[in-house]
């Protein structure tokens, strides 16, 4: 099968603003109908390269396609084709949620129905209410609604729940998903780990401008090869854990003891690193201004 | 083109659909000149020379009020919200927005022209314009020419909330010493000079010459030459330091 060229497609991407190098060399894709996440913590450069994509800002090296064509130029034929949320929102003060909607409408070449976009966004009840009325949470689904208006197939979404009470995040996670059942593909930036889990089919971590790890979020977790096995001591009865490349043998060993004892093998668990052990391992770091930061890590450890 | 006239359109009706539903926007377009012409027209009534100085004077501070000052407000206002951030990741073409942008203000100086040329025939005797093509000629390049500066002027400002201020330095002293509430001729040399450099002057000069002394247009040419001059500045300005983002944002 043919693969389908990429909707996004970043290759070595850099942009530093004066002597702060904000993007150090990015590469990453993405493929059509994918919802792809950027995670990491603030000042990591998400925004940065978010807005690169979008045709914010321009890029200081690097190739950078984005459904084909390349956004610094602006083109408004892509412009048509992509849909933005931005991290920040701010609206006319005197519109309403249905003005705003149908007037972002007639922007677009082929727009979705207004009254079916009101009811995607969850805001049908809003829909005569002026924008400056609205709650946190209300704003930021007329910001989906917006970028969805248009109907395009790529959207952009910016650390989309940030400030959000747990309702909230639910309802626009909502949103994503069904995004994603309509095809579209989605680039979303999060420092929230649930998050980047619940809605992303891959995530790049991404941190001081560089990726440090990329793949779908249950892999992430997989790729670092421990397993930890917990259970508890037949002879001590304390909590034992130990962690192992293989866990086979040692669950053997342990299940064979268990049965020649006529016992139970009780709180036996067998964990993977989850993405939250990844992420907090590969950003909690200390940041180090140096580009050898994993060198200093190394000596260290040697050190130690 | 055609669709992005179309869309120029869109823009234009939105702005104006928001500009009547914003009190604050009507106060400073519409009811402030009219109090002053009010409070002065009172101030100055039965002098008939001094009206015949006033009606063209407010006329001239109303153009600058709904082009200059409520661009340079609306526009730092919308930047700072990210609405101008947000209007710009959409298929609008820029001068799209702009135009629909300048349109809502044109509107805004033609309504307001209106009101003072109304309330000069019917309250304070100036009668009707003596020449409709000068009085054309002279609000189209003032609006033109106030409404670019304003749009240049915005760059300047930091946040809304130094807009105000901003807008005010240049807008009170200018309508001050360029003759709106009394003869310019009566002023200190210094002034004088200072305010034939500006633009503002000269719009109120030939609304003057058409709104009173029905004087022809070519009386007027070097006028009309700063206007441009001042025009072509401002435009070189709005349309180059444009900026659809607040600086706040790193």
């Amino acid at each position: 099968m043919a693969a389908l060229a990429p909707a996004i497609l970043v290759r070595d991407l850099r942009k530093s603003y004066g002597q702060f190098e904000a993007v150090r060399g990015i590469d990453f894709e993405v493929a059509p109908g994918e919802v792809f996440g950027l995670l990491g913590p603030n000042g990591a450069g998400k925004t940065t390269t978010v807005e690169i994509l979008e045709g914010y800002r321009q890029r200081g090296a690097g190739i950078v396609s984005v459904l084909g064509q390349d956004p610094e130029r602006r083109p408004r034929d892509l412009r048509k084709r992509i849909g933005i949320v931005l991290q920040s929102t701010g609206m006319y003060r005197h519109i309403t949620v249905r003005e705003a909607l149908t007037h972002w409408a007639r922007l677009y070449p082929h727009p979705r129905d207004v009254d079916e976009v009101l009811s995607l966004a969850g805001l049908h009840e809003k829909a005569d209410a002026l924008a400056r009325t609205l709650s946190g949470g209300q704003m930021r689904r007329l910001d989906f609604g917006l970028a969805l208006v248009g109907d395009p197939e790529l959207i952009f979404l910016d650390e989309p729940t940030t400030g959000f009470d747990p309702a909230a995040r639910r309802a626009a996670w909502d949103v994503v998903r069904s995004l994603q059942e309509l095809g579209k593909t989605v680039l979303l930036t999060t420092h929230y780990l649930d998050e980047a889990q619940a809605l992303c089919d891959r995530v790049a971590i991404i941190k001081e401008g560089r990726i440090v790890a990329s793949g779908p979020p249950a892999e992430l977790g997989a790729s670092s090869s421990t397993y930890t096995v917990t259970w508890r001591s037949a002879e001590t009865g304390a909590i034992e854990s130990r962690e192992t490349g293989d866990p086979t043998a040692l669950l053997h060993q342990l299940t064979s003891a268990a049965l020649a004892r006529g016992g139970q093998l009780q709180d036996l668990s067998v964990t993977r690193p989850s993405l939250e052990d990844v992420y907090l391992e590969l950003t909690a770091e200390p940041s180090s201004e140096s580009a050898d930061a994993s060198d200093s890590t190394t000596e260290a450890a040697a050190n130690v | 083109m055609s669709d992005a006239l179309v869309l120029a359109y869109h823009q234009y009706r939105l702005e104006r659909r928001m500009f009547w539903r914003n009190p604050s926007a009507a106060f400073f377009n519409f009811l402030l000149p009219l109090l002053f012409l009010a409070l002065f027209g009172a101030i100055f009534s039965g002098n008939q020379e001094d009206l015949n100085v006033l009606i063209p004077g407010i006329a001239g501070m109303s153009i600058m009020a709904t082009t200059f000052s409520s661009l340079t407000m609306n526009l730092t206002f919308l930047r700072e919200q990210g609405v101008l951030k947000r209007m710009r990741g959409t298929p609008l073409p820029e001068g799209s927005y702009l135009l629909g942008v300048f349109g809502n203000a044109v509107a805004n100086a033609i309504i307001q022209l209106g009101l003072v040329i109304v309330a000069g025939k019917l309250l304070f005797g100036t009668g009707w314009p003596k020449d409709w093509i000068e009085l054309a000629v002279y609000a189209g390049a003032g609006v033109v020419c106030l409404a670019a500066l304003g749009v240049a002027w915005s760059h300047v400002i930091p946040n809304y909330d130094a807009a105000a201020a901003y807008s005010n330095i240049i807008f009170l002293p200018v309508i001050f010493i360029s003759g709106v509430f009394y003869d310019v001729n009566n002023a200190p040399q210094f002034l004088l000079h200072l305010a034939q450099v500006l633009p503002l002057v000269h719009i109120i000069d030939g609304l003057s010459g058409a709104l009173v002394s029905g004087r022809s247009l070519s009386d007027n040419l070097s006028g009309l030459c700063v206007i441009c001059i001042w025009t072509l500045v401002g435009l070189f300005f709005a349309v180059r330091g444009f900026s659809w983002e607040s600086r706040r944002e790193g």
